[in-house]
């Protein structure tokens, strides 16, 4: 039953005296604006408008019949006195708002996004070392009142972050044994040194591989997590009510989740490494023929204890920075719901970067006491 | 009035969620060019009212017609040609929070009449946006810059795009202070009058009941219990009727309402 908008037909004629006349008939809405707005640029000046015939007019058709006037003088005859109601509207709507951000020029833009990319830079590092520094001033507290400490949470986030993420860590380990070990195989295989494969998985493995990758996906899983949750928790003004009531965020939010990755990452790294070399021993047992018992006392043979050490030292720093690193940008969350997703990502793109730059100085500063 | 069709009808409307029943064999009028304001307590369903009948709410039963057409069961083909006759404004604006407030009112209009040039465009959202009571420099701000009423004429100026024939407002002065609130009903009903839309009004503010509406909708034990203008709602016996409009704020709005409407 809609009413089905007509073409509004335009036609020249001339007028009384010099000029177009631009005579409108049926209906003169939105439908036919960009057409309507056509036609009137290819007429002369000066213009007579007829809106004598048009049945149905919208605010758009009273623009752009409006918009002819002002601009070009044109003449408005039989318009009925709604329509002349609906022109006026628009005229007083006609303030020359402004529609579009304004733009400046490449050089200008490239310069001034440069400036505000280095001085957030600047601030997240000043702000990550002053929330470093909040933090170990909630740990004092707590050692001195540690009543304070908040043990439930503490092992929920134990939960959370260590037992729950015991499944991904362990197959995607066990794959990335396998994935070494086939790899290996293959390049050690035209030196006929396939049995080095067992020394590749062991050390790598253990020294490098297990720990990183946990840490990659404990800051993807739980970093990220950290920031969305206290991240939300400060728009809906939570965080705000806890200090009002005198709790404080730091103690109640953040160390127990800081103490859960810190604690959980070695953990998670054991495991990993465990579950690695499982991957790998299957493999050189199935394609190369190496027995498992062999492999195990090919591994006692080839791995040094230091390497155990070296990657169980590094899980639990790589925890405390994914921790912080996912609390802090929680911490920076104000506004709206889409900052939120922003620092999420921030926290998880933060948290791997600073492990990869932590886990390359622990590789110069490892081999440089002789733990090779 | 009575010989034109009305513009809404909901007739025998269920809806529930899981074992909780929020209408059952609800029926209402919309009459063309009216500005009927929906009341309820807090659970009784009226957004859940609006959003059957703007069609993002499947109802469990009943029929509900809009500007003549049926919406139970629409392609989405048919029901984006009777969507581009309304315009909704949702509670908070529900503005798209990555364009600016001008991009906001062309999506709209840019969705229906992709073939309108951007210099026009842009004319157009211009002019929406000083009628929605907004300043000019509104206009390329992000919904996170502007203020809460602020937000709500954008909200409105983004209804308005297309020149609806019918206008949803979900709790239009929510959130506003008097002065704001105030103004904003007069802008509704100047802009109602003007471009003769008729207003579905969702409300918890009894100033707007008592200043904008013509009618008012109470929804109630799971539907709508009356329908009236205020003096004949008040005639009426039901408790919770008496208690909205002859409690203490009832009262008060009430009070200045006729304070303004002798002076």
């Amino acid at each position: 039953m809609a009413v089905k908008d007509k073409p509004a037909a335009g036609y020249r004629g001339t007028g009384e005296g010099p000029g177009d006349l631009f005579c409108v008939s049926g209906s003169l809405t939105i439908t036919r604006a960009a057409s309507t707005a056509r036609e009137l640029d290819s007429l002369a000046d000066p213009l007579t408008i007829d809106l004598s015939k048009v049945e149905k007019m919208d605010t758009v058709g009273a623009w752009i019949i409006y918009r002819t006037v002002r601009d070009r003088g044109a003449k408005v005859i039989g318009a009925s006195e709604e329509e002349q109601s609906l022109l006026a509207q628009v005229a007083d709507a006609d303030k020359p708002a402004k529609v579009r951000p304004d733009v400046r020029g490449g050089l200008y833009r490239t310069l001034n996004e440069l400036g505000l990319w280095m001085s957030e830079l600047g601030q997240t590092l000043v702000g990550l070392i002053g929330f470093f520094g909040a933090t170990l001033v909630g740990f004092a507290n707590l050692v001195r009142r540690p009543k304070r400490f908040r043990l439930n949470a503490v092992v929920q986030r134990f939960d959370l972050v260590g037992v729950r993420a015991l499944g991904i860590i362990g197959l995607m380990t066990f794959l990335i044994g396998i994935v070494v070990a086939q790899q290996g195989a293959v390049q050690l295989e035209q030196f006929g040194a396939e049995i080095y494969t067992v020394n590749l998985i062991g050390r790598i493995s253990v020294r490098e591989l297990a720990t990183l990758m946990t840490a990659i996906m404990v800051a993807g899983r739980s970093g990220s997590a950290f920031a969305a949750q206290i991240g939300t928790m400060k728009i809906t003004e939570e965080i705000d009510a806890m200090r009002t009531i005198g709790v404080s965020p730091i103690e109640a939010l953040v160390i127990p989740r800081l103490l859960a990755t810190t604690i959980m990452m070695p953990l998670l790294a054991f495991f990993a490494m465990i579950m690695s070399l499982l991957g790998g021993g299957i493999f050189v047992w199935l394609v190369l023929n190496i027995p498992p018992l062999t492999y195990v006392q090919l591994l006692q043979d080839v791995v040094p204890i230091t390497d155990l050490w070296i990657g169980l030292i590094k899980a639990p720093v790589f925890g405390f920075i994914i921790g912080l690193a996912g609390c802090f940008q929680g911490m920076l969350v104000q506004g709206n719901s889409e900052e939120v997703g922003l620092r999420t990502t921030n926290a998880v793109v933060q948290s791997i970067f600073l492990v990869i730059v932590l886990d390359a100085v622990f590789a110069v500063f490892f081999s440089s006491i002789g733990w090779k | 009035m009575s010989e034109r069709p009305p513009i809404i009808t909901v007739r025998g409307l269920s809806n529930s969620f899981g074992d909780q029943i929020i209408h059952q064999d609800l029926d209402l009028d919309v009459r063309p060019g009216e500005i009927l304001g929906v009341v309820g307590g807090s659970g009784t369903g009226k957004s859940v009212l609006m959003r059957s009948i703007i069609g993002l709410q499947r109802p469990s039963a009943g029929e509900i017609e809009v500007l003549g057409e049926n919406m139970i069961n629409r392609s989405e083909d048919e029901a984006k040609n009777i969507r581009r006759r309304w315009g909704i404004l949702f509670q908070n604006g529900a503005l798209f929070s990555t364009l600016t407030v001008a991009e906001n009112v062309e999506v709209p209009i840019h969705e229906y009449f992709p073939h309108l040039k951007p210099p026009l465009l842009d004319e157009i959202a211009s002019y929406k946006i000083a009628m929605s009571g907004l300043s000019p420099d509104a206009g390329p701000k992000f919904p996170s810059e502007l203020s809460g009423g602020m937000r709500k004429r954008a909200g409105l100026a983004r209804a308005l795009a297309l020149d609806p024939e019918l206008l949803f407002l979900d709790e239009p002065t929510a959130g506003l202070d008097p002065i704001g609130a105030a103004t904003f009903d007069e802008l509704i009903r100047s802009l109602q009058q003007r471009l003769e839309l008729t207003v579905f009004l969702i409300t918890h503010d009894l100033d707007t009941l008592h200043t904008i509406c013509d009618r008012v909708a109470v929804l109630a034990d799971q539907k709508v219990v009356a329908v009236g203008t205020i003096a004949e709602l008040l005639s009426l016996d039901h408790p919770w009727i008496q208690e909205y409009f002859n409690g203490p704020r009832g009262r008060a709005a009430a009070d200045s309402y006729k304070e303004v409407a002798e002076a």
